[in-house]
């Protein structure tokens, strides 16, 4: 199966360390991720003509790392923002605004060490309608829906369990992931209650960390050698839904899960069943259920089941989050780069915990709280022809 | 003086002053679009569906239904003699769903059942009335 290829990702790095980084701030592990990404690509600072990047403004990223580049992206939804930026970078590039786009990521969201602080505007949206009830922190307003999709759907305390039960499965064979201990149901359980219906182990990392990548052109004419093999991006998506949780339209499924990936999928010319590898962005253990269901792997109320019995995890049918995802490898704030770097590694060939012969990888990405979403579909050379 | 963190207060805008003003009379109101025939929440100058500026402010009958919840053990500021606390989704009978407290009832799963009738009534919440919902102890 061939597909066209609408851009490539060339360069690919985490910073050395993930976890605690108490003497690096936040924009030093922007800097540290982006040098590193480039290096990968065989390229230097002088060849990066574009630069996006979200949890700090573009001019602030370029000026410390001594960029000028001439095309900008500082779109924020959120965690995925990182999928959206590979989105207008491959569109920028076929503008012929740039050549080659460095997006960046840096969060110092455990040490809190030059991190921005989170503040709600008493007069906003969420000030007046949501934090007089008591929402603080993601833990407080992402769930808030759950109970209502387990009893339309009867999903159960035991399969929503099985969630961090699948990835613990992943991450026990990942050097790098925080928390390599298998678990069981049982652990789940008995770890503390964080928001009901979610116990601790269901809930993400905070983590300080960074991550980045290098975007270019995928038109034959300009087809060079690169140091390891190129990443083909075959479709991209993005969408949106509301401005805060309390908004959703319907309370079990996202719109904008469903929205972003299909127009990822009718871009790339593909569809779930050829998906060899998916990674969704897992910040709570409702989001993975909730992404299966909506980027129509399975059918609605399918999904605990699904992962319960088996098919996500090492050896089943759709491997997902191989890196152990949010709730176990890392969780930055924003996670969104660093599923899409375990997507480049597996289609590269060289993850930690690698799935064999991954054509076609799938990057599902949440903003907000169910706010928006961002989906890239990526392959292997094998997969793909220039155009 | 306490130096303890106070709860959120909701700082009104031109747009909403209305939702809060009817709050401290002890109603709640929400602008109407009547070419929609739908509610507007939260309230703002123009329908998102048809961007009518004709909104009537109308007031609802304060009843609803438990549509979803969480309950957080982590603290808000303020909320630290709270936890665990539940969060809610409440369904309006006509029609719009908004954030609100429980009030009145213990903050667990088994007190808190999906689809329970719910009545409005408002608590104090710095120089605003805080809209909250009180279950009727009819059958959901």
């Amino acid at each position: 199966m061939t597909h066209v290829a609408r851009g490539l990702i060339v360069g690919a790095a985490e910073t050395e360390r993930l976890g605690r980084i108490p003497d690096r701030s936040a924009i030093e592990l922007h800097a540290e991720a982006a040098r590193a990404a480039i290096s990968d690509a065989g390229l230097t600072k002088d060849d990066i003509d574009g630069l996006a990047t979200a949890g700090m403004p573009p001019i602030t990223v370029a000026d410390h790392l001594g960029l000028r580049p001439s095309f900008m992206d500082g779109t924020y939804i959120g965690g995925g923002s990182f999928l959206l930026h590979v989105r207008h970078a491959i569109a920028a590039i076929d503008a012929g605004l740039c050549e080659n786009v460095l997006i960046t990521h840096g969060s110092s969201a455990r040490s809190r060490v030059g991190h921005p602080p989170r503040v709600t505007d008493p007069a906003s949206p969420p000030g007046q309608f949501e934090r007089p009830y008591g929402t603080v922190t993601p833990p407080t307003m992402f769930p808030i829906g759950l109970l209502r999709y387990m009893k339309e759907f009867g999903l159960t305390h035991e399969q929503l369990a099985e969630v961090p039960v699948a990835q613990r499965e992943w991450s026990s064979r990942v050097g790098r992931a925080l928390f390599r201990d298998r678990i069981t149901v049982d652990d789940v359980f008995a770890s503390r209650l964080v928001a009901y219906p979610l116990h601790l182990l269901q809930c993400c990392l905070v983590t300080d960390g960074g991550g980045a990548v290098v975007v270019t052109s995928a038109t034959p004419s300009k087809a060079r050698w690169w140091p390891k093999p190129p990443v083909y991006v075959l479709g991209t998506g993005e969408a949106m839904a509301h401005s805060m949780i309390s908004g959703m339209a319907d309370f079990t499924t996202s719109g904008a899960f469903a929205r972003s990936s299909a127009l990822a999928f009718e871009q790339a010319g593909v569809g779930p069943e050829d998906v060899d590898h998916l990674m969704i962005y897992d910040a709570f253990a409702h989001l993975p259920i909730y992404a299966l269901e909506d980027c129509g792997f399975v059918k609605r109320g399918e999904a605990g089941a699904f992962i319960a019995d088996g098919h996500t995890r090492p050896g089943g049918s759709l491997p997902v989050n191989t890196n152990g995802g949010g709730l176990s490898y890392t969780h930055t704030g924003l996670y969104g780069m660093f599923l899409l770097l375990e997507a480049v590694r597996q289609v590269r060939g060289e993850a930690e915990a690698q799935v064999p012969e991954v054509d076609v990888s799938m990057v599902q990405a949440v903003g907000g709280m169910f706010e928006a979403a961002g989906t890239l579909i990526l392959g292997s050379s094998d997969a793909c022809v220039g155009r | 003086m306490s130096d303890a963190p106070a709860k959120a207060v909701p700082r009104p805008t031109p747009e909403t002053a209305e939702y809060w003003a009817a709050a401290a009379r002890g109603e709640l109101r929400l602008p109407y679009c009547a070419a929609c025939r739908e509610y507007v929440f939260y309230p703002r100058e123009a329908c998102p569906t048809c961007w009518s500026t004709a909104l009537t402010w109308t007031t609802l009958s304060g009843r609803g239904r438990l549509h979803s919840y969480l309950i957080s053990h982590i603290a808000a500021p303020g909320f630290e003699d709270d936890v665990p606390y539940a969060i809610a989704i409440v369904e309006l009978d006509e029609g719009p769903k908004l954030m609100s407290s429980i009030v009145g009832v213990p903050q667990t799963p088994e007190a808190l059942v999906l689809d329970m009738p719910l009545a409005v009534e408002f608590e104090p919440r710095g120089d605003q009335m805080l809209p909250v919902f009180r279950p009727t102890g009819e059958a959901s």
